[in-house]
């Protein structure tokens, strides 16, 4: 698939080619992509085209306040995009049937092969991020029979993912974790979250010594203060320099990302991060079949093997499909906001001029990308 | 084609010395390779449940696999104290011990690597680190420079007595014109090893215990110390079972050296500990954990409590000149003095690192079975290496093993 990889591969070529990409790699369409026989590749992208309107035309329209409070118009899109989802899967299996010889176990070995033998997801072209996601997307069909989509959607010009965390709302509910665990397919068996909630004593400050991150009684507790941490996405990331073979990195749009096949497991950035942000798979991370989401990017939530690091990407098989993250979505009291940094109407910024607003550890110098503020 | 011929031979010659001996030798390598078979098995089962066989977790992320790795970083750069006199300066004493410590710096080094193998959650795809085919982060990750530093090290520690000791199997002298520029390199190389290995950790802007300009430099006092020690009893046990004759006077000079570097070691403590605790800080809390222990959590406190008075009464006892050179109390010392630093630079340096956590979360570690299973197992394997090694260079300086004796 990647034999078009060639070195007069020129970068306004290959800016028109991500654009041209851009409409079947919107979180779902790689199954479509992936069975390309030529015969089949106009209906297919005129069908993603349309699926993919149907999805998420709504929230291109949509400005950042709306996708935060309108809580219900978004799960109406989530279920209508999740429709779409299997329309395609459908899709795909259709016309990869069609296409593939009989000899299963074949595909699976030479799948296998290239899979342990590519490179790394930061370097490769396009073509080849195609390819390997359109494997990935094999190999779970002829193991399990069931179909995924997955993206290999690249960073958009121009934008620049931050957040804004708002310390007066937050209750302690925890609907994010859960949400985030849920949309991420995180292992079950360790409990692995990304975000962690500190409940913190009121009249203390920010006393995060003296804070519990791991709460099980009634919330909001009398008394007491919630504020949220997870990855921050730092745009001067420590974590990122020290990986030895460049399995993390950050992304143009701000989003800093692990690509799991790549990393060696050598825990380095881990220690690295003065956040807490990273989380190891200690063990084989297992999902529940009927739990697993299947709409996954590369660099997000697909599945994860052990003894490899991953960590919180601000959703991006959904904020690069222009939906808010699980985590905000799922806020009962509006307390997270997310949205482009560069465009002078989003919330995020409106927060960022409106608000005093801090980061935490700002002396370290890693420019995080997550502010907190008050009412 | 001459030479691969010799080659041969030696390798020969040599599995013949190391396949035969007394009964002793034989029951210490039988124990070493049921050790490490046991490590063996202990790592087949890290493999097929993941790391979580450890007890390592998200909150204290490094444990006894990367607190021995850094140990033994210095054990293998510690061999170039007995290079320089001997190579550069032309320090005779020396000559004998040189080639033991650099038999001790290889195997160190393989246990370094073998350590660091260990610690990784994906070993099969190690290959993403070989410049070339993988993508190797350098110069910005040091662990790259690390790797880099250490397997150029270990060509070095190999290739130089090689080269010495093929002569001599030879029944050749070997030429300082080649080996001396090899041995002023290794000496440099030597020191660029810890320095490196201590800016693994002393980058981190996350780890406030860690991230404090003297760590380098500690490094370095503290390998000088524990390293040498460590030949001094190697020495004393080879002169004792084998014909090889080693004068006091190498080993009072190399004691010398213990003695300056742990006094070096004990002052720049004293230093540290003076800075976290006279004026503390926020920045502090690791090191009150390491010594008092927080909010009720101590599980560092015996093995800290038990290194220092260990440290400072080999320094002491060391200083004074009358005792060093009785040589009972001087391999005392020199073991108290290794037990301690193993620990400070091991367990005491690592753990702490991580407790309290980034937002001050105390979360415990202890080793698991498994755990130590593997390091003891992969302690074997490097006490295998060097008694191999060891044998071979003294059957070849003894004289007993030579090319085609008859033909001559
Ligand atoms: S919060 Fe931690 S993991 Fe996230 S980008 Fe910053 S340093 Fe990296
Ligand atoms: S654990 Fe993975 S991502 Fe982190 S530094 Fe090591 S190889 Fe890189």
């Amino acid at each position: 698939m990647s034999d078009s990889n060639n070195k007069w591969f020129s970068l306004n070529i290959g800016r028109k080619d991500r654009e041209a990409s851009k409409s079947c790699s919107c979180g779902k369409t790689s199954g479509g992509c992936g069975g390309s026989s030529n015969a089949h590749h106009i209906t297919e992208d005129e069908f993603t085209e349309a699926a993919i309107h149907a999805s998420i035309g709504e929230e291109r329209t949509k400005d950042g306040f709306e996708q935060v409070f309108d809580v219900k118009m978004d799960r109406r899109s989530a279920f209508k995009k999740l429709t779409a989802s299997l329309l395609i899967g459908a899709g795909a299996v259709s016309t990869s049937c069609s296409v593939i010889s009989g000899d299963e176990s074949k595909e699976k070995a030479q799948i296998d092969w290239e899979e342990q033998f590519k490179g790394n997801y930061k370097l490769m072209t396009d073509d080849e991020k195609k390819a390997t996601v359109d494997r990935l997307v094999r190999s779970y069909q002829l193991r399990t029979g069931k179909t995924i989509s997955m993206s290999s959607k690249n960073a958009e010009d121009n934008v620049l993912f931050g957040y804004a965390f708002n310390i007066s709302k937050c209750q302690g509910y925890m609907d994010c974790v859960n949400a985030c665990v849920e949309e991420n397919n995180q292992d079950r068996d360790s409990q692995m979250q990304y975000i962690r909630i500190h409940e913190m004593k009121d009249g203390k400050g920010f006393n995060f010594n003296e804070a519990d991150d791991n709460y099980y009684h009634e919330v909001p507790a009398e008394g007491h203060f919630y504020m949220g941490t997870q990855c921050f996405h730092c745009d001067n990331p420590p974590c990122t320099e020290v990986c030895p073979v460049q399995a993390t990195w950050r992304e143009d749009d701000g989003l800093v990302v692990v690509d799991y096949d790549w990393c060696v497991g050598c825990r380095y950035c881990m220690a690295a991060c003065p956040y807490d942000g990273r989380r190891f798979n200690w063990s084989k991370p297992e999902v529940p079949e009927a739990e697993i989401n299947k709409n996954q990017h590369y660099l997000g939530n697909r599945m994860r093997k052990k003894g490899v690091m991953e960590k919180c990407t601000f959703c991006v098989q959904r904020s690069r499909a222009g939906k808010n993250p699980a985590c905000v979505e799922a806020c009962p009291t509006g307390a997270r906001i997310f949205g482009n940094l560069l465009d002078p109407d989003s919330t995020i910024r409106w927060v960022l001029e409106n608000k005093k607003v801090f980061r935490l550890k700002e002396d370290l110098g890693t420019e995080p990308k997550f502010w907190y503020f008050m009412d | 084609m001459k030479r691969l011929k010799v080659f041969g031979s030696l390798v020969k010659d040599s599995l013949d010395t190391i396949t035969h001996g007394s009964k002793k030798y034989h029951l210490w390598m039988g124990f070493l390779t049921f050790v490490m078979l046991a490590g063996m098995y202990c790592y087949s089962i890290q493999l097929e449940h993941g790391l979580s066989v450890t007890g390592m977790t998200d909150r204290v992320s490094w444990g006894l696999y990367i607190s021995n790795f850094t140990f033994l970083v210095g054990v293998a750069a510690a061999a170039v104290m007995l290079v320089m006199p001997t190579y550069v300066l032309k320090d005779i004493d020396f000559k004998q011990a040189v080639l033991i410590g650099e038999g001790l710096a290889v195997a160190a080094l393989i246990m370094c690597l073998a350590f660091v193998i260990a610690d990784m959650g994906g070993p099969s795809v190690l290959w993403h680190m070989i410049p070339g085919i993988g993508v190797f982060n350098f110069p910005n990750s040091m662990l790259t420079w690390d790797v880099l530093v250490l397997n150029g090290y270990l060509f070095l520690n190999l290739t130089i007595p090689l080269y010495i000791l093929f002569r001599h199997y030879q029944g050749k002298d070997a030429k300082p014109k080649v080996y001396i520029p090899g041995a002023f390199l290794s000496v440099f190389w030597a020191v660029a090893i810890h320095l490196v290995t201590a800016f693994l950790y002393q980058g981190l802007q996350a780890r406030p215990f860690w991230n404090n300009a003297l760590l380098g430099p500690r490094f370095l006092a503290s390998a000088f110390a524990a390293g040498p020690a460590l030949i001094i009893l190697v020495l004393g046990i080879i002169r004792n079972y084998t014909e090889f004759k080693i004068q006091d006077k190498t080993i009072k000079k190399i004691a010398m050296v213990v003695t300056v570097a742990a006094q070096i070691n004990l002052i720049m403590l004293i230093s540290e500990l003076f800075k976290e605790f006279y004026a503390p800080t926020h920045h502090s809390e690791s090191a009150y954990y390491l010594f008092f222990g927080l909010h009720g959590k101590d599980a560092l406190l015996p093995w800290i409590w038990t290194a220092i008075p260990l440290n400072v009464l080999a320094t002491v006892l060391l200083t004074f000149h009358k005792l060093r050179n009785n040589f009972k109390v001087l391999f005392f010392c020199c073991f108290i003095l290794f037990i301690a630093i193993w620990i400070e630079k091991g367990f005491g340096l690592i753990v702490p690192g991580f407790i309290p956590g980034p937002y001050g979360k105390i979360a415990e570690y202890a080793p698991t079975g498994v755990e130590i299973g593997v390091t003891l197992g992969i302690w074997a394997l490097g006490a295998f290496i060097f008694t191999i090694l060891a044998r071979t260079a003294i059957g070849i300086e003894l004289g007993k093993l030579r090319y085609k004796k008859a033909l001559k």
